[in-house]
């Protein structure tokens, strides 16, 4: 009834949590949320999970006159009646300053007066509606605030206006050429141009020079130079045509050509800052955070960064260790596979050490943090991952390598036209540079500077709308040139979720699953997946680490560990498994495995059509590396990798002159990641993985791999067709402007289409086939 | 002449206009949340605080 997924039949909720948030909604007459929402199958369903108590005190930020403000990443919006739902129940709160929800970024920002502890009230309103709230840490929030793209779009304004009043002066004049205008009404006409011109330059180049001059002083050339330049001296050589009456200015091709530009540079822009508050929100949400113990037995979430060695963490079952420690009470099994690729989980028993990134697959454990900082396994794949990035460093985007031989040939054009006119045709040394500059002008490279990011904005909003997001600005480049792709198996082959894969039949399985719908254990979870909806037993108890009991006339009907539940004189299984005993009936096994995403044959297929060359990296045993090598039919594999084994494949691969994409999820596939030329990563990724690869894709299938290439392919081909256009152009246009026959209408006419011209090819770079 | 002077004032005043309008825009941050504006304007104010019966339901929820 509130959160959309199937209710046992006979009642009206799958569990107490929506229950209780359909008497609040009710309780504070938003019922006609109902009737207004609709249900978004992608999102996360609103259903109420357990509060946790976050440490908010970290996250609030105080302003002098004592107003509080935080900023909550919001996870499970539907559509705009959830913003209506939380605004409106936060409307009802008197202490409320402002409780605003941002749609596009799906960020909650509360201001309000008084304690700074009424914040836990506020979260815990929202979270009883059934969202899950994870505040952001105001420094990392600051350090992302996008100031940017205000001034670029400021400047765009600027532009725009000026560009349209301009045009307006311009039209008249040329008119004012066949019709006979008088040199009076021109000269004026032409002022004011330059009233409008001159301080629309000054503020709307801003973006260009300051890049320009960047470029300057470090001595290396951008597509910013000649920008600037050209901009800067038609508005010069007009200006003092301006001043000596003469018959030509070119006040709209400077503004037109800011405006144009700034155009591609806003969507530029826009697109990336998406694609990188999208890959933020996904991080924040899966959370860095640990539930420290305090001495009074409570605990209280922080972020693994802040906390200190020696801290004891509570791990819950099915949660993720966020520290490096050592295993203080409570036996456990561990999953390790996001640290070492390793698939089959491993049990722990106190004084185990452990990992930050390992997953608890047993009851709730106790773990001391001991060495944070230098020592951890996670730094020690910082390092790698930081020592391979600097070698990343020397792509060179399309749009440079052209402007690098574009701008210097520009100008010696330029300057040999000047020459010629002045020296061999005896111009007047005034003629001879207003012809040059009518090259500069022609050759401005407005739609050479639109070519490549109108493309990549246009292919990355395709892509974002798909679930892929492309975290960095040349990744689209960089995955155009691919030629080989290495695989990580474990998470990124394979579904990050074991699958049910033997099972004793559909009544021991119903009834099985009727236990497991009471745990958030992996493997209750998946049981539960492959039984379908099933409603939860009431009465189920949990026992940490063991598992789940119900108690019935006949005796306990128990779900859990080969030792708890199970047949300890059954022959043994590599890989995990759950036994159902039932009173009176021998114990039977679920055996649970891990499975290819459903899609991972025809993608590996799909590539290998495409002509990539296809190789898989493993630390799982050989064994199980070779099943999958052959099922998908990769001849290329190698198993027992440690990262370090990786990164030595990935770049004999490199040396070899091959562009690697690197797809992998796990802790030990950081390094590889970023050692190879381009890396994707899926979002059930470690967070490290996330943070290094260059796009990461959502969803459970491995389809946007082969998706992710074929756009970029296709993005280079129109990209080079644009800069095949606006090269053209020039090649028509360039004879004319050196024989001294450009008039500003001309320019205007030239500049403008070519603009349009490569921005309406750009769009197609969405027709994928 | 004369009125090609007013008229180029009332032009550009007009297009100043509009410049500041967009620039007002910006700054009070009506360009971060396109997608919510978009359907924020489809729901009504919140009704007035306090609990209230529940409205009679009209048609069957969206949800089960």
């Amino acid at each position: 009834m509130h959160c959309g997924l199937p209710a046992p039949a006979g009642r009206r909720f799958c569990c107490p949590g929506c229950a209780a948030a359909f008497e609040t909604i009710q309780g504070l007459g938003l019922g006609s949320y109902y009737r207004e929402r609709v249900l978004d199958p992608a999102a996360r369903a609103p259903r109420p999970e357990s509060a946790e108590r976050w440490d908010l005190g970290r996250c609030i930020t105080t302003a002098p006159d004592g107003t509080h403000a935080m900023t909550l990443a919001v996870d499970g919006l539907q559509c705009g009646a959830c913003v209506w739902l939380i605004e409106s129940a936060l409307g009802r709160e008197p202490a409320l300053a402002s409780g605003r929800v941002n749609m596009t970024t799906r960020r909650l920002r509360l201001t309000w007066k008084g304690a700074a502890g009424d914040a836990e009230r506020f979260v815990g309103l929202v979270e009883r509606l059934g969202y899950r709230l994870v505040p952001f840490d105001p420094a990392a929030l600051a350090a992302a605030q996008d100031r940017t793209e205000r001034q670029l779009l400021r400047a765009l304004a600027v532009a725009g206006f000026a560009f349209a009043n301009i045009m307006l002066a311009s039209v008249g004049i040329w008119a004012g050429f066949v019709q006979g205008m008088g040199p009076a009404t021109r000269s004026l006409l032409y002022w004011e141009s330059a009233l409008i011109a001159l301080p629309a330059v000054a503020y709307a180049g801003r973006p260009f020079f300051r890049s320009a001059w960047a470029a300057l002083r470090h001595g290396r050339t951008n597509m910013d130079v000649p920008i600037s330049v050209g901009v800067l001296l038609v508005t010069a050589l007009s200006l003092s045509q301006v001043i000596q009456g003469g018959e030509h200015a070119y006040f709209d091709s400077a503004c037109s050509l800011l405006f144009f530009l700034l155009i591609g540079r806003v969507l530029d822009h826009r697109a990336r800052g998406q694609a990188r508050a999208s890959a933020e929100q996904l991080l924040t949400l899966r959370g860095g955070d640990v539930a420290v113990l305090q001495p009074d037995g409570s605990t209280l979430r922080r972020a693994a960064e802040s906390v200190a060695p020696g801290a004891r963490v509570l791990v819950g079952m099915g949660e993720r260790i966020g520290v490096d420690g050592v295993l203080e009470r409570g036996e456990t099994t561990l999953d390790a596979s996001l640290v070492t690729g390793e698939s089959l989980p491993a049990a722990a028993a106190p004084g185990t050490p452990v990992f930050a990134g390992t997953l608890n697959l047993g009851g709730a454990i106790t773990v001391r943090a001991t060495a944070t900082g230098g020592g951890t396994l996670l730094a020690e794949c910082v390092r790698l991952i930081e020592a391979a990035e600097t070698r990343k460093g020397r792509f060179v985007v399309l749009a440079d390598r052209v402007a690098r031989r574009y701008a210097p040939a520009v100008h010696i054009l330029a300057s040999a036209t000047f020459l010629w006119w002045w020296l061999l045709r005896g111009a007047p040394v005034g003629q001879a540079l207003l012809t040059a500059c009518a090259v500069l002008i022609i050759t401005c490279p407005c739609a050479l500077a639109l070519a490549v990011p109108a493309v990549q904005v246009i292919a990355a909003s395709f892509l974002f709308r798909a679930g892929i997001l492309l975290k960095s600005a040349t990744a689209l480049e960089r995955l155009a040139e691919v030629d080989t792709v290495v695989f990580d198996k474990t998470g990124t082959l394979t579904e990050p979720m074991p699958a049910l894969v033997a099972s004793p039949g559909p009544d021991a399985l119903h009834r099985a699953a009727t236990l497991a719908a009471a745990s958030r254990h992996p493997l209750a979870r998946a049981l539960l997946a492959a039984a379908g909806a099933v409603p939860a037993a009431d009465c189920v108890e949990e026992h940490p680490g063991q598992g789940l009991s119900l108690a019935t006339g006949a005796g306990d009907i128990r779900l859990g560990s080969r030792a708890f539940a199970g047949d300890a004189a059954a022959p043994g299984s590599d890989g995990p498994e759950l036994w159902l005993a039932v009173p009176g009936a021998a114990p039977v096994r679920f055996a649970f495995a891990e499975r290819l995403r459903a899609d991972a044959v025809e993608t590996v297929r799909a590539l290998r059509d495409m002509g990539l060359e296809v190789h898989l990296a493993s630390g799982d045993r050989a064994a199980a590396v070779a099943r999958v090598a052959e099922t998908l039919g990769i001849d290329r594999c190698q198993s027992d990798c440690r990262p370090a084994d990786k990164v030595a494949l990935v770049e004999r691969l490199c040396a070899e002159g091959k562009k690697v994409l690197m797809v992998g999820d796990g802790l030990n596939d950081g390094p590889c990641l970023a050692a190879a030329s381009v890396s994707l990563s899926p979002s059930t990724a470690a967070d490290i993985s996330q943070t290094v690869a260059d796009v990461v894709f959502q969803g459970a299938k491995l389809a946007p791999v082969a998706t992710v290439l074929r756009v970029a392919r296709r993005a280079r081909a129109v990209m080079r067709q644009n800069l095949a256009l606006s090269f053209a152009y020039n090649a028509i246009t360039l004879p004319i402007a050196m024989a001294g026959l450009v008039t500003p209408w001309l320019a205007a006419v030239a500049m403008s289409s070519s603009s349009l011209l490569v921005m309406a090819n750009s769009f197609r770079a969405r027709r994928v086939r | 002449m004369t009125s090609i002077l007013y008229l180029i004032g009332i032009s550009l005043c007009l297009g100043a206009f509009g410049l500041a309008a967009f620039l007002w825009s910006l700054r009070s941050g009506q360009y971060d949340d396109m997608e919510g504006a978009a359907s924020r304007i489809l729901f009504d104010d919140a009704p007035a605080a306090g609990p209230q019966p529940t409205p009679p339901r009209t048609g069957t929820p969206s949800a089960t």
